[in-house]
């Protein structure tokens, strides 16, 4: 069992398809007891049994944190990715048993805020969809601005204009409507807080912006959920328990790792977490570091992996673990 | 530079030019030194974007070093409860990209930073310098009362005329250290009361 990931059992109760991309997933507790309790910006890692193959994929709760009888995701279809997103449109249906873990938060609302200004590109609506109800729940005092290729991809726009109208703004890229960005950041009150969530391109881009135009690091939140990249296959010797397993191309070195029987701790499997870190005892290659957790000294030293989202290309590589 | 001894004491840094747009300076005394320090590594056309409020103390000294910074707005007052309602009323029409300077004594870098807070700007987003006096605001554990320009240990509390020992705990929401009673089992028991404030 993985530090702070206790599982639930879970069943899925219902599966509705949103649009062309996206399908919403309810889940409830398989003895019909309400489920934990989480904070807007949350997310639980569903386990996949896929065959021989676990999958395990992070996806935002999207629910009211108010209402906790089910839990709910929206998960997008990616057809070229490793394979999860397209697992859960196929496969999971009404009824199956599946296990998740307990929720965790690393994309909170800062609730000493005045106000929350909320940035979505795409399927990065979906932490948003909790944050606004609690902060409606609450009277808090928020903005969104959602951007989405089309209409018709921009999944919940429609319910959220329905629930909150003027305080949820719309961009279309078909429509070349772009935020203005600058113009935005420059005119928020003193005590704003900024929450982007969406493709990568996208957070640079604003968290750039807002730190140009003098936004401190603390009042800005993202949220990456970088997939695993694929690469070469390496091989790899684990030090403490004593084995040498094999990364395959499509496999993450923290999935290896874990089919090899190690259970070495997580929670965001994505890269920004830090609960993955493991030092490294020797090398021979160069490293792939693909995470935002470890500093650029971390990733020159040659010294520490996050085995969630890194790669490595090279004759030998050993870790502690 | 006050050493840091229990985690509630506060440390300061040294001011440093920030982006962003707008720039308030808040400052007492030496604390204009700071300010004219940074300004050596600021980049062209820093001040444009400044307003620097200035409390001189009772010596006077400094006002021509920040006047001659050309910053677009300069203000000085007598005290810091007489440049309370300016500062409130800034900070209220501020957006973000504003950021906040308080060089200084530790009472007023305390107590800007106390406003500061309630308008909404977290205490890791200010820059601020100690220059000057060691002298602490401190609060009676016992009445309450704020005591400001404690310099000696123990320290006799202007309200209630107890001897504290004045702590290096100290509250932010206060903006004070805390005077405790050190001779709370014996009056008569008096030790030696030594300048280390200074």
């Amino acid at each position: 069992m993985s530090t702070g990931t206790t599982k639930l059992d879970v069943v899925v109760s219902d599966v509705v398809p949103v649009n062309e991309l996206v399908t919403r997933f309810h889940f409830r507790r398989r003895d019909g007891e309400l489920l934990p309790t989480f904070s807007g910006g949350a997310h639980v890692v569903v386990e996949m049994r896929d065959g021989d193959r676990t999958r395990l994929n992070p996806y935002s709760l999207m629910g009211s944190p108010l209402d906790t009888r089910e839990y709910t995701i929206s998960v997008r279809r990616d057809d070229v990715g490793r394979g999860g997103s397209l697992f859960m449109h196929r496969s999971v249906n009404p009824g199956l048993e599946m296990v998740v873990s307990y929720p965790v938060n690393l994309f909170s609302l800062d609730l000493r805020a005045k106000k929350h200004l909320m940035l979505a590109g795409g399927i990065g609506i979906t932490p948003f969809m909790a944050q606004t109800a609690q902060l409606a729940g609450s009277g808090g005092n928020f903005e969104l601005h959602y951007t989405c290729r089309t209409a018709s991809l921009g999944t919940y726009a429609d319910v959220l204009q329905e629930r909150y109208g003027r305080r949820v703004r719309l961009y279309h890229d078909d429509r070349d409507e772009r935020i203005e960005l600058d113009r935005l950041l420059s005119s928020q009150p003193l005590g704003t807080h900024l929450y982007v969530c969406g493709p990568t391109g996208m957070i640079n881009w604003v968290r750039e912006r807002a730190a140009a135009l003098g936004w401190p690091a603390e009042t800005v939140h993202y949220e990456h959920f970088a997939a695993p990249q694929p690469g070469l296959p390496f091989d790899v010797t684990l030090a403490v328990s004593g084995k040498t397993i094999r990364v395959g191309e499509q496999q993450s070195l923290l999935e290896a790792m874990e089919a090899a029987g190690v259970d070495p701790p997580y929670l965001c499997r994505g890269g920004v977490c830090g609960q993955c870190e493991t030092n490294v005892v020797s090398y021979d290659g160069k490293f792939i570091h693909n995470d935002h957790w470890l500093s650029e000294e971390d990733h020159r030293s040659g010294c520490k992996i996050m085995p969630c989202v890194s790669r490595f290309e090279g004759k030998s590589l050993v870790l502690e673990r | 530079m006050a050493a840091k001894t229990i985690i509630s004491r506060p440390i300061y840094g040294t001011l440093s030019p920030q982006p962003g747009k707008h720039h308030l300076f808040v400052a007492d005394a030496e604390g204009a030194l700071a300010i004219v320090d940074m300004a050596r590594t600021a980049p062209p056309g820093f001040f444009d974007g400044a307003e620097i409020v200035f409390i001189p103390g009772a010596d006077g000294k400094h006002v021509a070093a920040l006047e001659a910074l050309k910053s677009a707005q300069f203000h000085v007052a007598p005290t810091f409860a007489s440049l309370l309602p300016r500062l409130k009323q800034t900070l209220a029409n501020a957006h973000m990209g504003l950021r906040l300077y308080l060089a200084g004594t530790e009472g007023l870098i305390g107590q800007a930073m106390q406003v500061a807070l309630e308008a909404g700007i977290d205490h890791t987003s200010m820059q601020t310098e100690h220059r000057g006096s060691l002298a602490r605001r401190m609060q009676c554990v016992h009445c309450k009362g704020i005591t400001e320009n404690v310099t000696t240990q123990p320290a006799t509390c202007a309200h209630c005329g107890l001897l504290l020992l004045v702590r290096d705990h100290y509250s932010r929401r206060l903006a004070a250290f805390q005077g405790v009673c050190i001779n709370a089992e014996d009056r008569s028991e008096i030790p030696p009361i030594e300048e280390v404030f200074p």
